[in-house]
């Protein structure tokens, strides 16, 4: 895909910068010429609309350190006067904390779409190992992001979340006192948190910049899960996909806009409005939204090590994923027993968020035990099975020929 | 805008409401649950709800007397400040009434060119005088129990409803569990049901979140608080202003809020309109 280049400077301007340094030619191959499937859906534009969050949380984060202090006795109460006194503070913080689950509703939307269409499939394997470290940094982030305002649940998910290292074996509890800086969560580990939040964001944005650049050179998937074979096949990004990805864009941000402007908390917890207090611990910790389904299966096994193992675990299968997977064939679409395992992924990922949001008790514990046993089978045992014992229904012929089928359809 | 799924129509439609139930599923605030006999918490009706809900700025101006003479005495509210009185979007006190309110209090100020602390009259940039030098000295007082500082009450209570309910949440913009729990709270005072008992001090609440007994005396009853604009001077009516009050110290900003993300929206819907109408125009000789 990527091809040879048909940038041609128009003029003697253009002509000397690019014999200096090519770079309105890159730009022009990788956002206007570059050719892009014409059978792409809107699950396609989530990238699009990823990269959009990425600079919003970079942009409000930027503004609101201006007026934050990362210091125990003075972080909670700096947040509330962004809140109060800031002018348009209340924006931009509401904005920095929405807009982090924003991005992680449409990253997760992101991942599935890719697992749907098989995307990690060769030769796009590094394409998406690059994603979920892209995910990894972005929970780290968002991790440590939480813990800034200095809320009752950003003191005791800090204390949570760095007491699981105490779980590895013999340099666990040192491990522990070296993250906190200290013999519990305290000042050191809000500043060093602080540090390290300003940080990944930049190296999110170098990872995407690698993401995008592995893009460039395999091409997009499409729904129908067989590569670009003619010309024919594609239709130039601008003004195709630039057209429609803004489209996308702007639809996301009425969601974003919906949940920022007229129930801005009902992604958080109370709890973080009450200013951190070591002596006194919530009845329930839980951690945001958007790491339940993680915290499900990390509570589930009875043994700190073991959950703590399962727990990143769950993470790490989605890296040798494109090995695990035995079938040739990419999209759901012509694969149709895969395709009912998918939407059984999907509900027991949500039933997993469910259940790490209540107690660890009872029946809870159970269906957790139950969910993060099938979360594992899925990936270990049914996607290698399935493709080799699944018959897959016929793929097209090329992207073109689907289009033109379904076209002759309607 | 077509978002295909799966092959068959069905398929899409069954794919679309998982996916909208998994969103909805996963974007489950993390609430404690508890045992089905949970506090009585019922949902009242509130002028500032809604897209285009606004404080009711007599109401608030109630509220705060109701604070004032009552909540005052025993709680903090550290994060508001007498200027904030006359601010846009709160309870419309003019700056000259907010310079009045604020001289009432007498503030520890110094040290001054001597060296010496003085007391002065408060200035609007004073924040509202807390009843305790500290958090030691409020709990001597009550047994233990530290009475919690009243700025953000609004926003950091909450009632777990049970169940999915939090599902609909997005779709109604119910977000108000800070005030409807602070109203029933202050009315929730009820006879205990045969088999339980309060310790010492403690006191029966059918309302309270953190057990079924709560430290806090019954704090209102029937004309205590002096109205001057007229309104009943009844417990609920205390309960109800103070309640919005407090909504109003938790998010001062919410008018704000809610006027800019109208226009906000507005604006995005239009915009995304004419996206579509373009894309669909660029599409549409290029099958796809």
């Amino acid at each position: 895909m990527s091809g040879h280049s048909t940038y041609t400077p128009s003029n003697g301007f253009t002509r000397w910068i690019d014999e200096r340094l090519p770079i309105i030619r890159l730009s022009y191959d990788s956002f206007v010429a570059y050719p892009t499937p014409r059978n792409l859906n809107y699950w396609w534009t989530f990238g699009g609309i990823l990269s959009m969050m990425l600079v919003v949380q970079l942009i409000t984060g930027i503004v609101l350190v201006m007026h934050y202090t990362p210091n125990t006795a003075m972080a909670f109460a700096s947040v509330e006067h962004i809140m109060r006194d800031v002018n348009w503070g209340w924006l931009m913080r509401y904005m920095h904390a929405n807009g982090a689950s924003m991005f992680f509703i449409a990253v997760y939307i992101h991942i599935l779409r890719g697992m749907y269409y098989g995307s990690y499939k060769a030769p796009r394997e590094i394409l998406w190992i690059l994603g979920v470290v892209i995910f990894l940094l972005m929970m780290a982030t968002a991790f440590m992001g939480y813990v800034l305002p200095w809320g009752q649940m950003s003191f005791w998910g800090a204390t949570v979340i760095t007491n699981l290292f105490s779980a590895i074996p013999v340099i666990g509890d040192p491990i522990v006192i070296w993250l906190w800086g200290g013999f519990s969560v305290d000042n050191p580990t809000l500043n060093r948190f602080f540090s390290l939040h300003y940080l990944l964001p930049f190296v999110i944005a170098a990872v995407v910049a690698l993401h995008v650049w592995a893009l460039h050179v395999v091409g997009q998937n499409n729904p129908a899960g067989v590569e670009v074979k003619s010309e024919q096949d594609t239709v130039a990004f601008t003004p195709y996909a630039t057209l429609k990805d803004s489209f996308g864009m702007a639809v996301f941000l009425v969601f974003f806009c919906w949940f920022l402007f007229y129930t801005p908390n009902y992604m958080g917890h109370p709890d973080n409005y009450i200013e951190a207090n070591p002596m006194v611990t919530p009845a329930h910790i839980v951690p945001e939204w958007y790491f339940l389904p993680f915290y499900a299966i990390l509570r589930s096994v009875p043994d700190k090590l073991g959950g703590v193992i399962a727990m990143f675990g769950a993470i790490a299968v989605l890296f040798v994923l494109p090995w695990l997977d035995t079938s040739k064939v990419k999209s759901a679409r012509y694969r149709p027993l895969f395709k009912q395992f998918f939407w059984i992924l999907v509900i027991v990922g949500c039933g997993l968020g469910y259940l790490g949001s209540q107690p660890a008790e009872g029946g809870y514990v159970i269906a957790s035990r139950i969910l993060t046993a099938w979360y594992f089978f899925h990936f270990l045992v049914i996607l290698p099975v399935l493709g080799l014992v699944e018959k897959p229904k016929p793929v097209p012929e090329s992207i073109m020929a689907d289009v033109l089928a379904k076209n002759a359809a309607h | 805008m077509t978002m295909i799924l799966s092959g068959s129509k069905l398929g899409r439609a069954v794919g679309a409401a998982l996916l909208a139930m998994g969103l909805g599923f996963a974007a489950a605030p993390a609430m404690a649950s508890e045992a089905a006999h949970g506090p009585k918490v019922e949902m009242q009706s509130w002028s500032f709800a809604g897209p285009f809900g606004r404080f009711d700025k007599g109401q608030l101006q109630r509220g705060y007397k109701v604070y004032k003479e009552v909540c005052a005495s025993c709680h903090s509210m550290k994060l508001v400040a007498y200027r904030n009185l006359a601010d846009q979007g709160g309870p419309g006190f003019t700056l000259d009434q907010a310079k009045a309110l604020a001289a009432e209090i007498k503030v520890k100020d110094g040290p001054n060119d001597a060296g010496e602390m003085f007391e002065r009259a408060g200035r609007t940039s004073d924040r509202f005088p807390s009843p305790f030098a500290n958090d030691e000295a409020a709990r001597a007082g009550f047994g233990g129990a530290l009475p919690p500082d009243l700025s953000l009450i609004g926003k950091n209570r909450a009632a777990h409803r049970g169940g999915l309910s939090f599902m609909a949440d997005p779709f109604t913009l119910y977000a108000e569990a800070g005030p409807d729990y602070v109203y029933n709270l202050l009315t929730g005072y009820v006879d205990a049901p045969h088999g339980v008992t309060c310790d010492g001090a403690l006191q029966y609440n059918q309302s309270f979140i953190s057990g079924s007994c709560i430290a806090m005396p019954n704090p209102l009853s029937e004309g205590m608080v002096t109205y001057d604009d007229g309104t009943k001077a009844t417990v609920e009516q205390y309960a109800r202003d103070v309640a919005a009050f407090l909504m109003w110290t938790a998010e001062p900003k919410l008018e704000a809020r809610k006027s800019t993300g109208l226009k906000v929206i507005l604006f995005l819907i239009v915009l995304s309109g004419l996206l579509y109408l373009t894309k669909r125009k660029i599409w549409a000789n290029v099958a796809h």
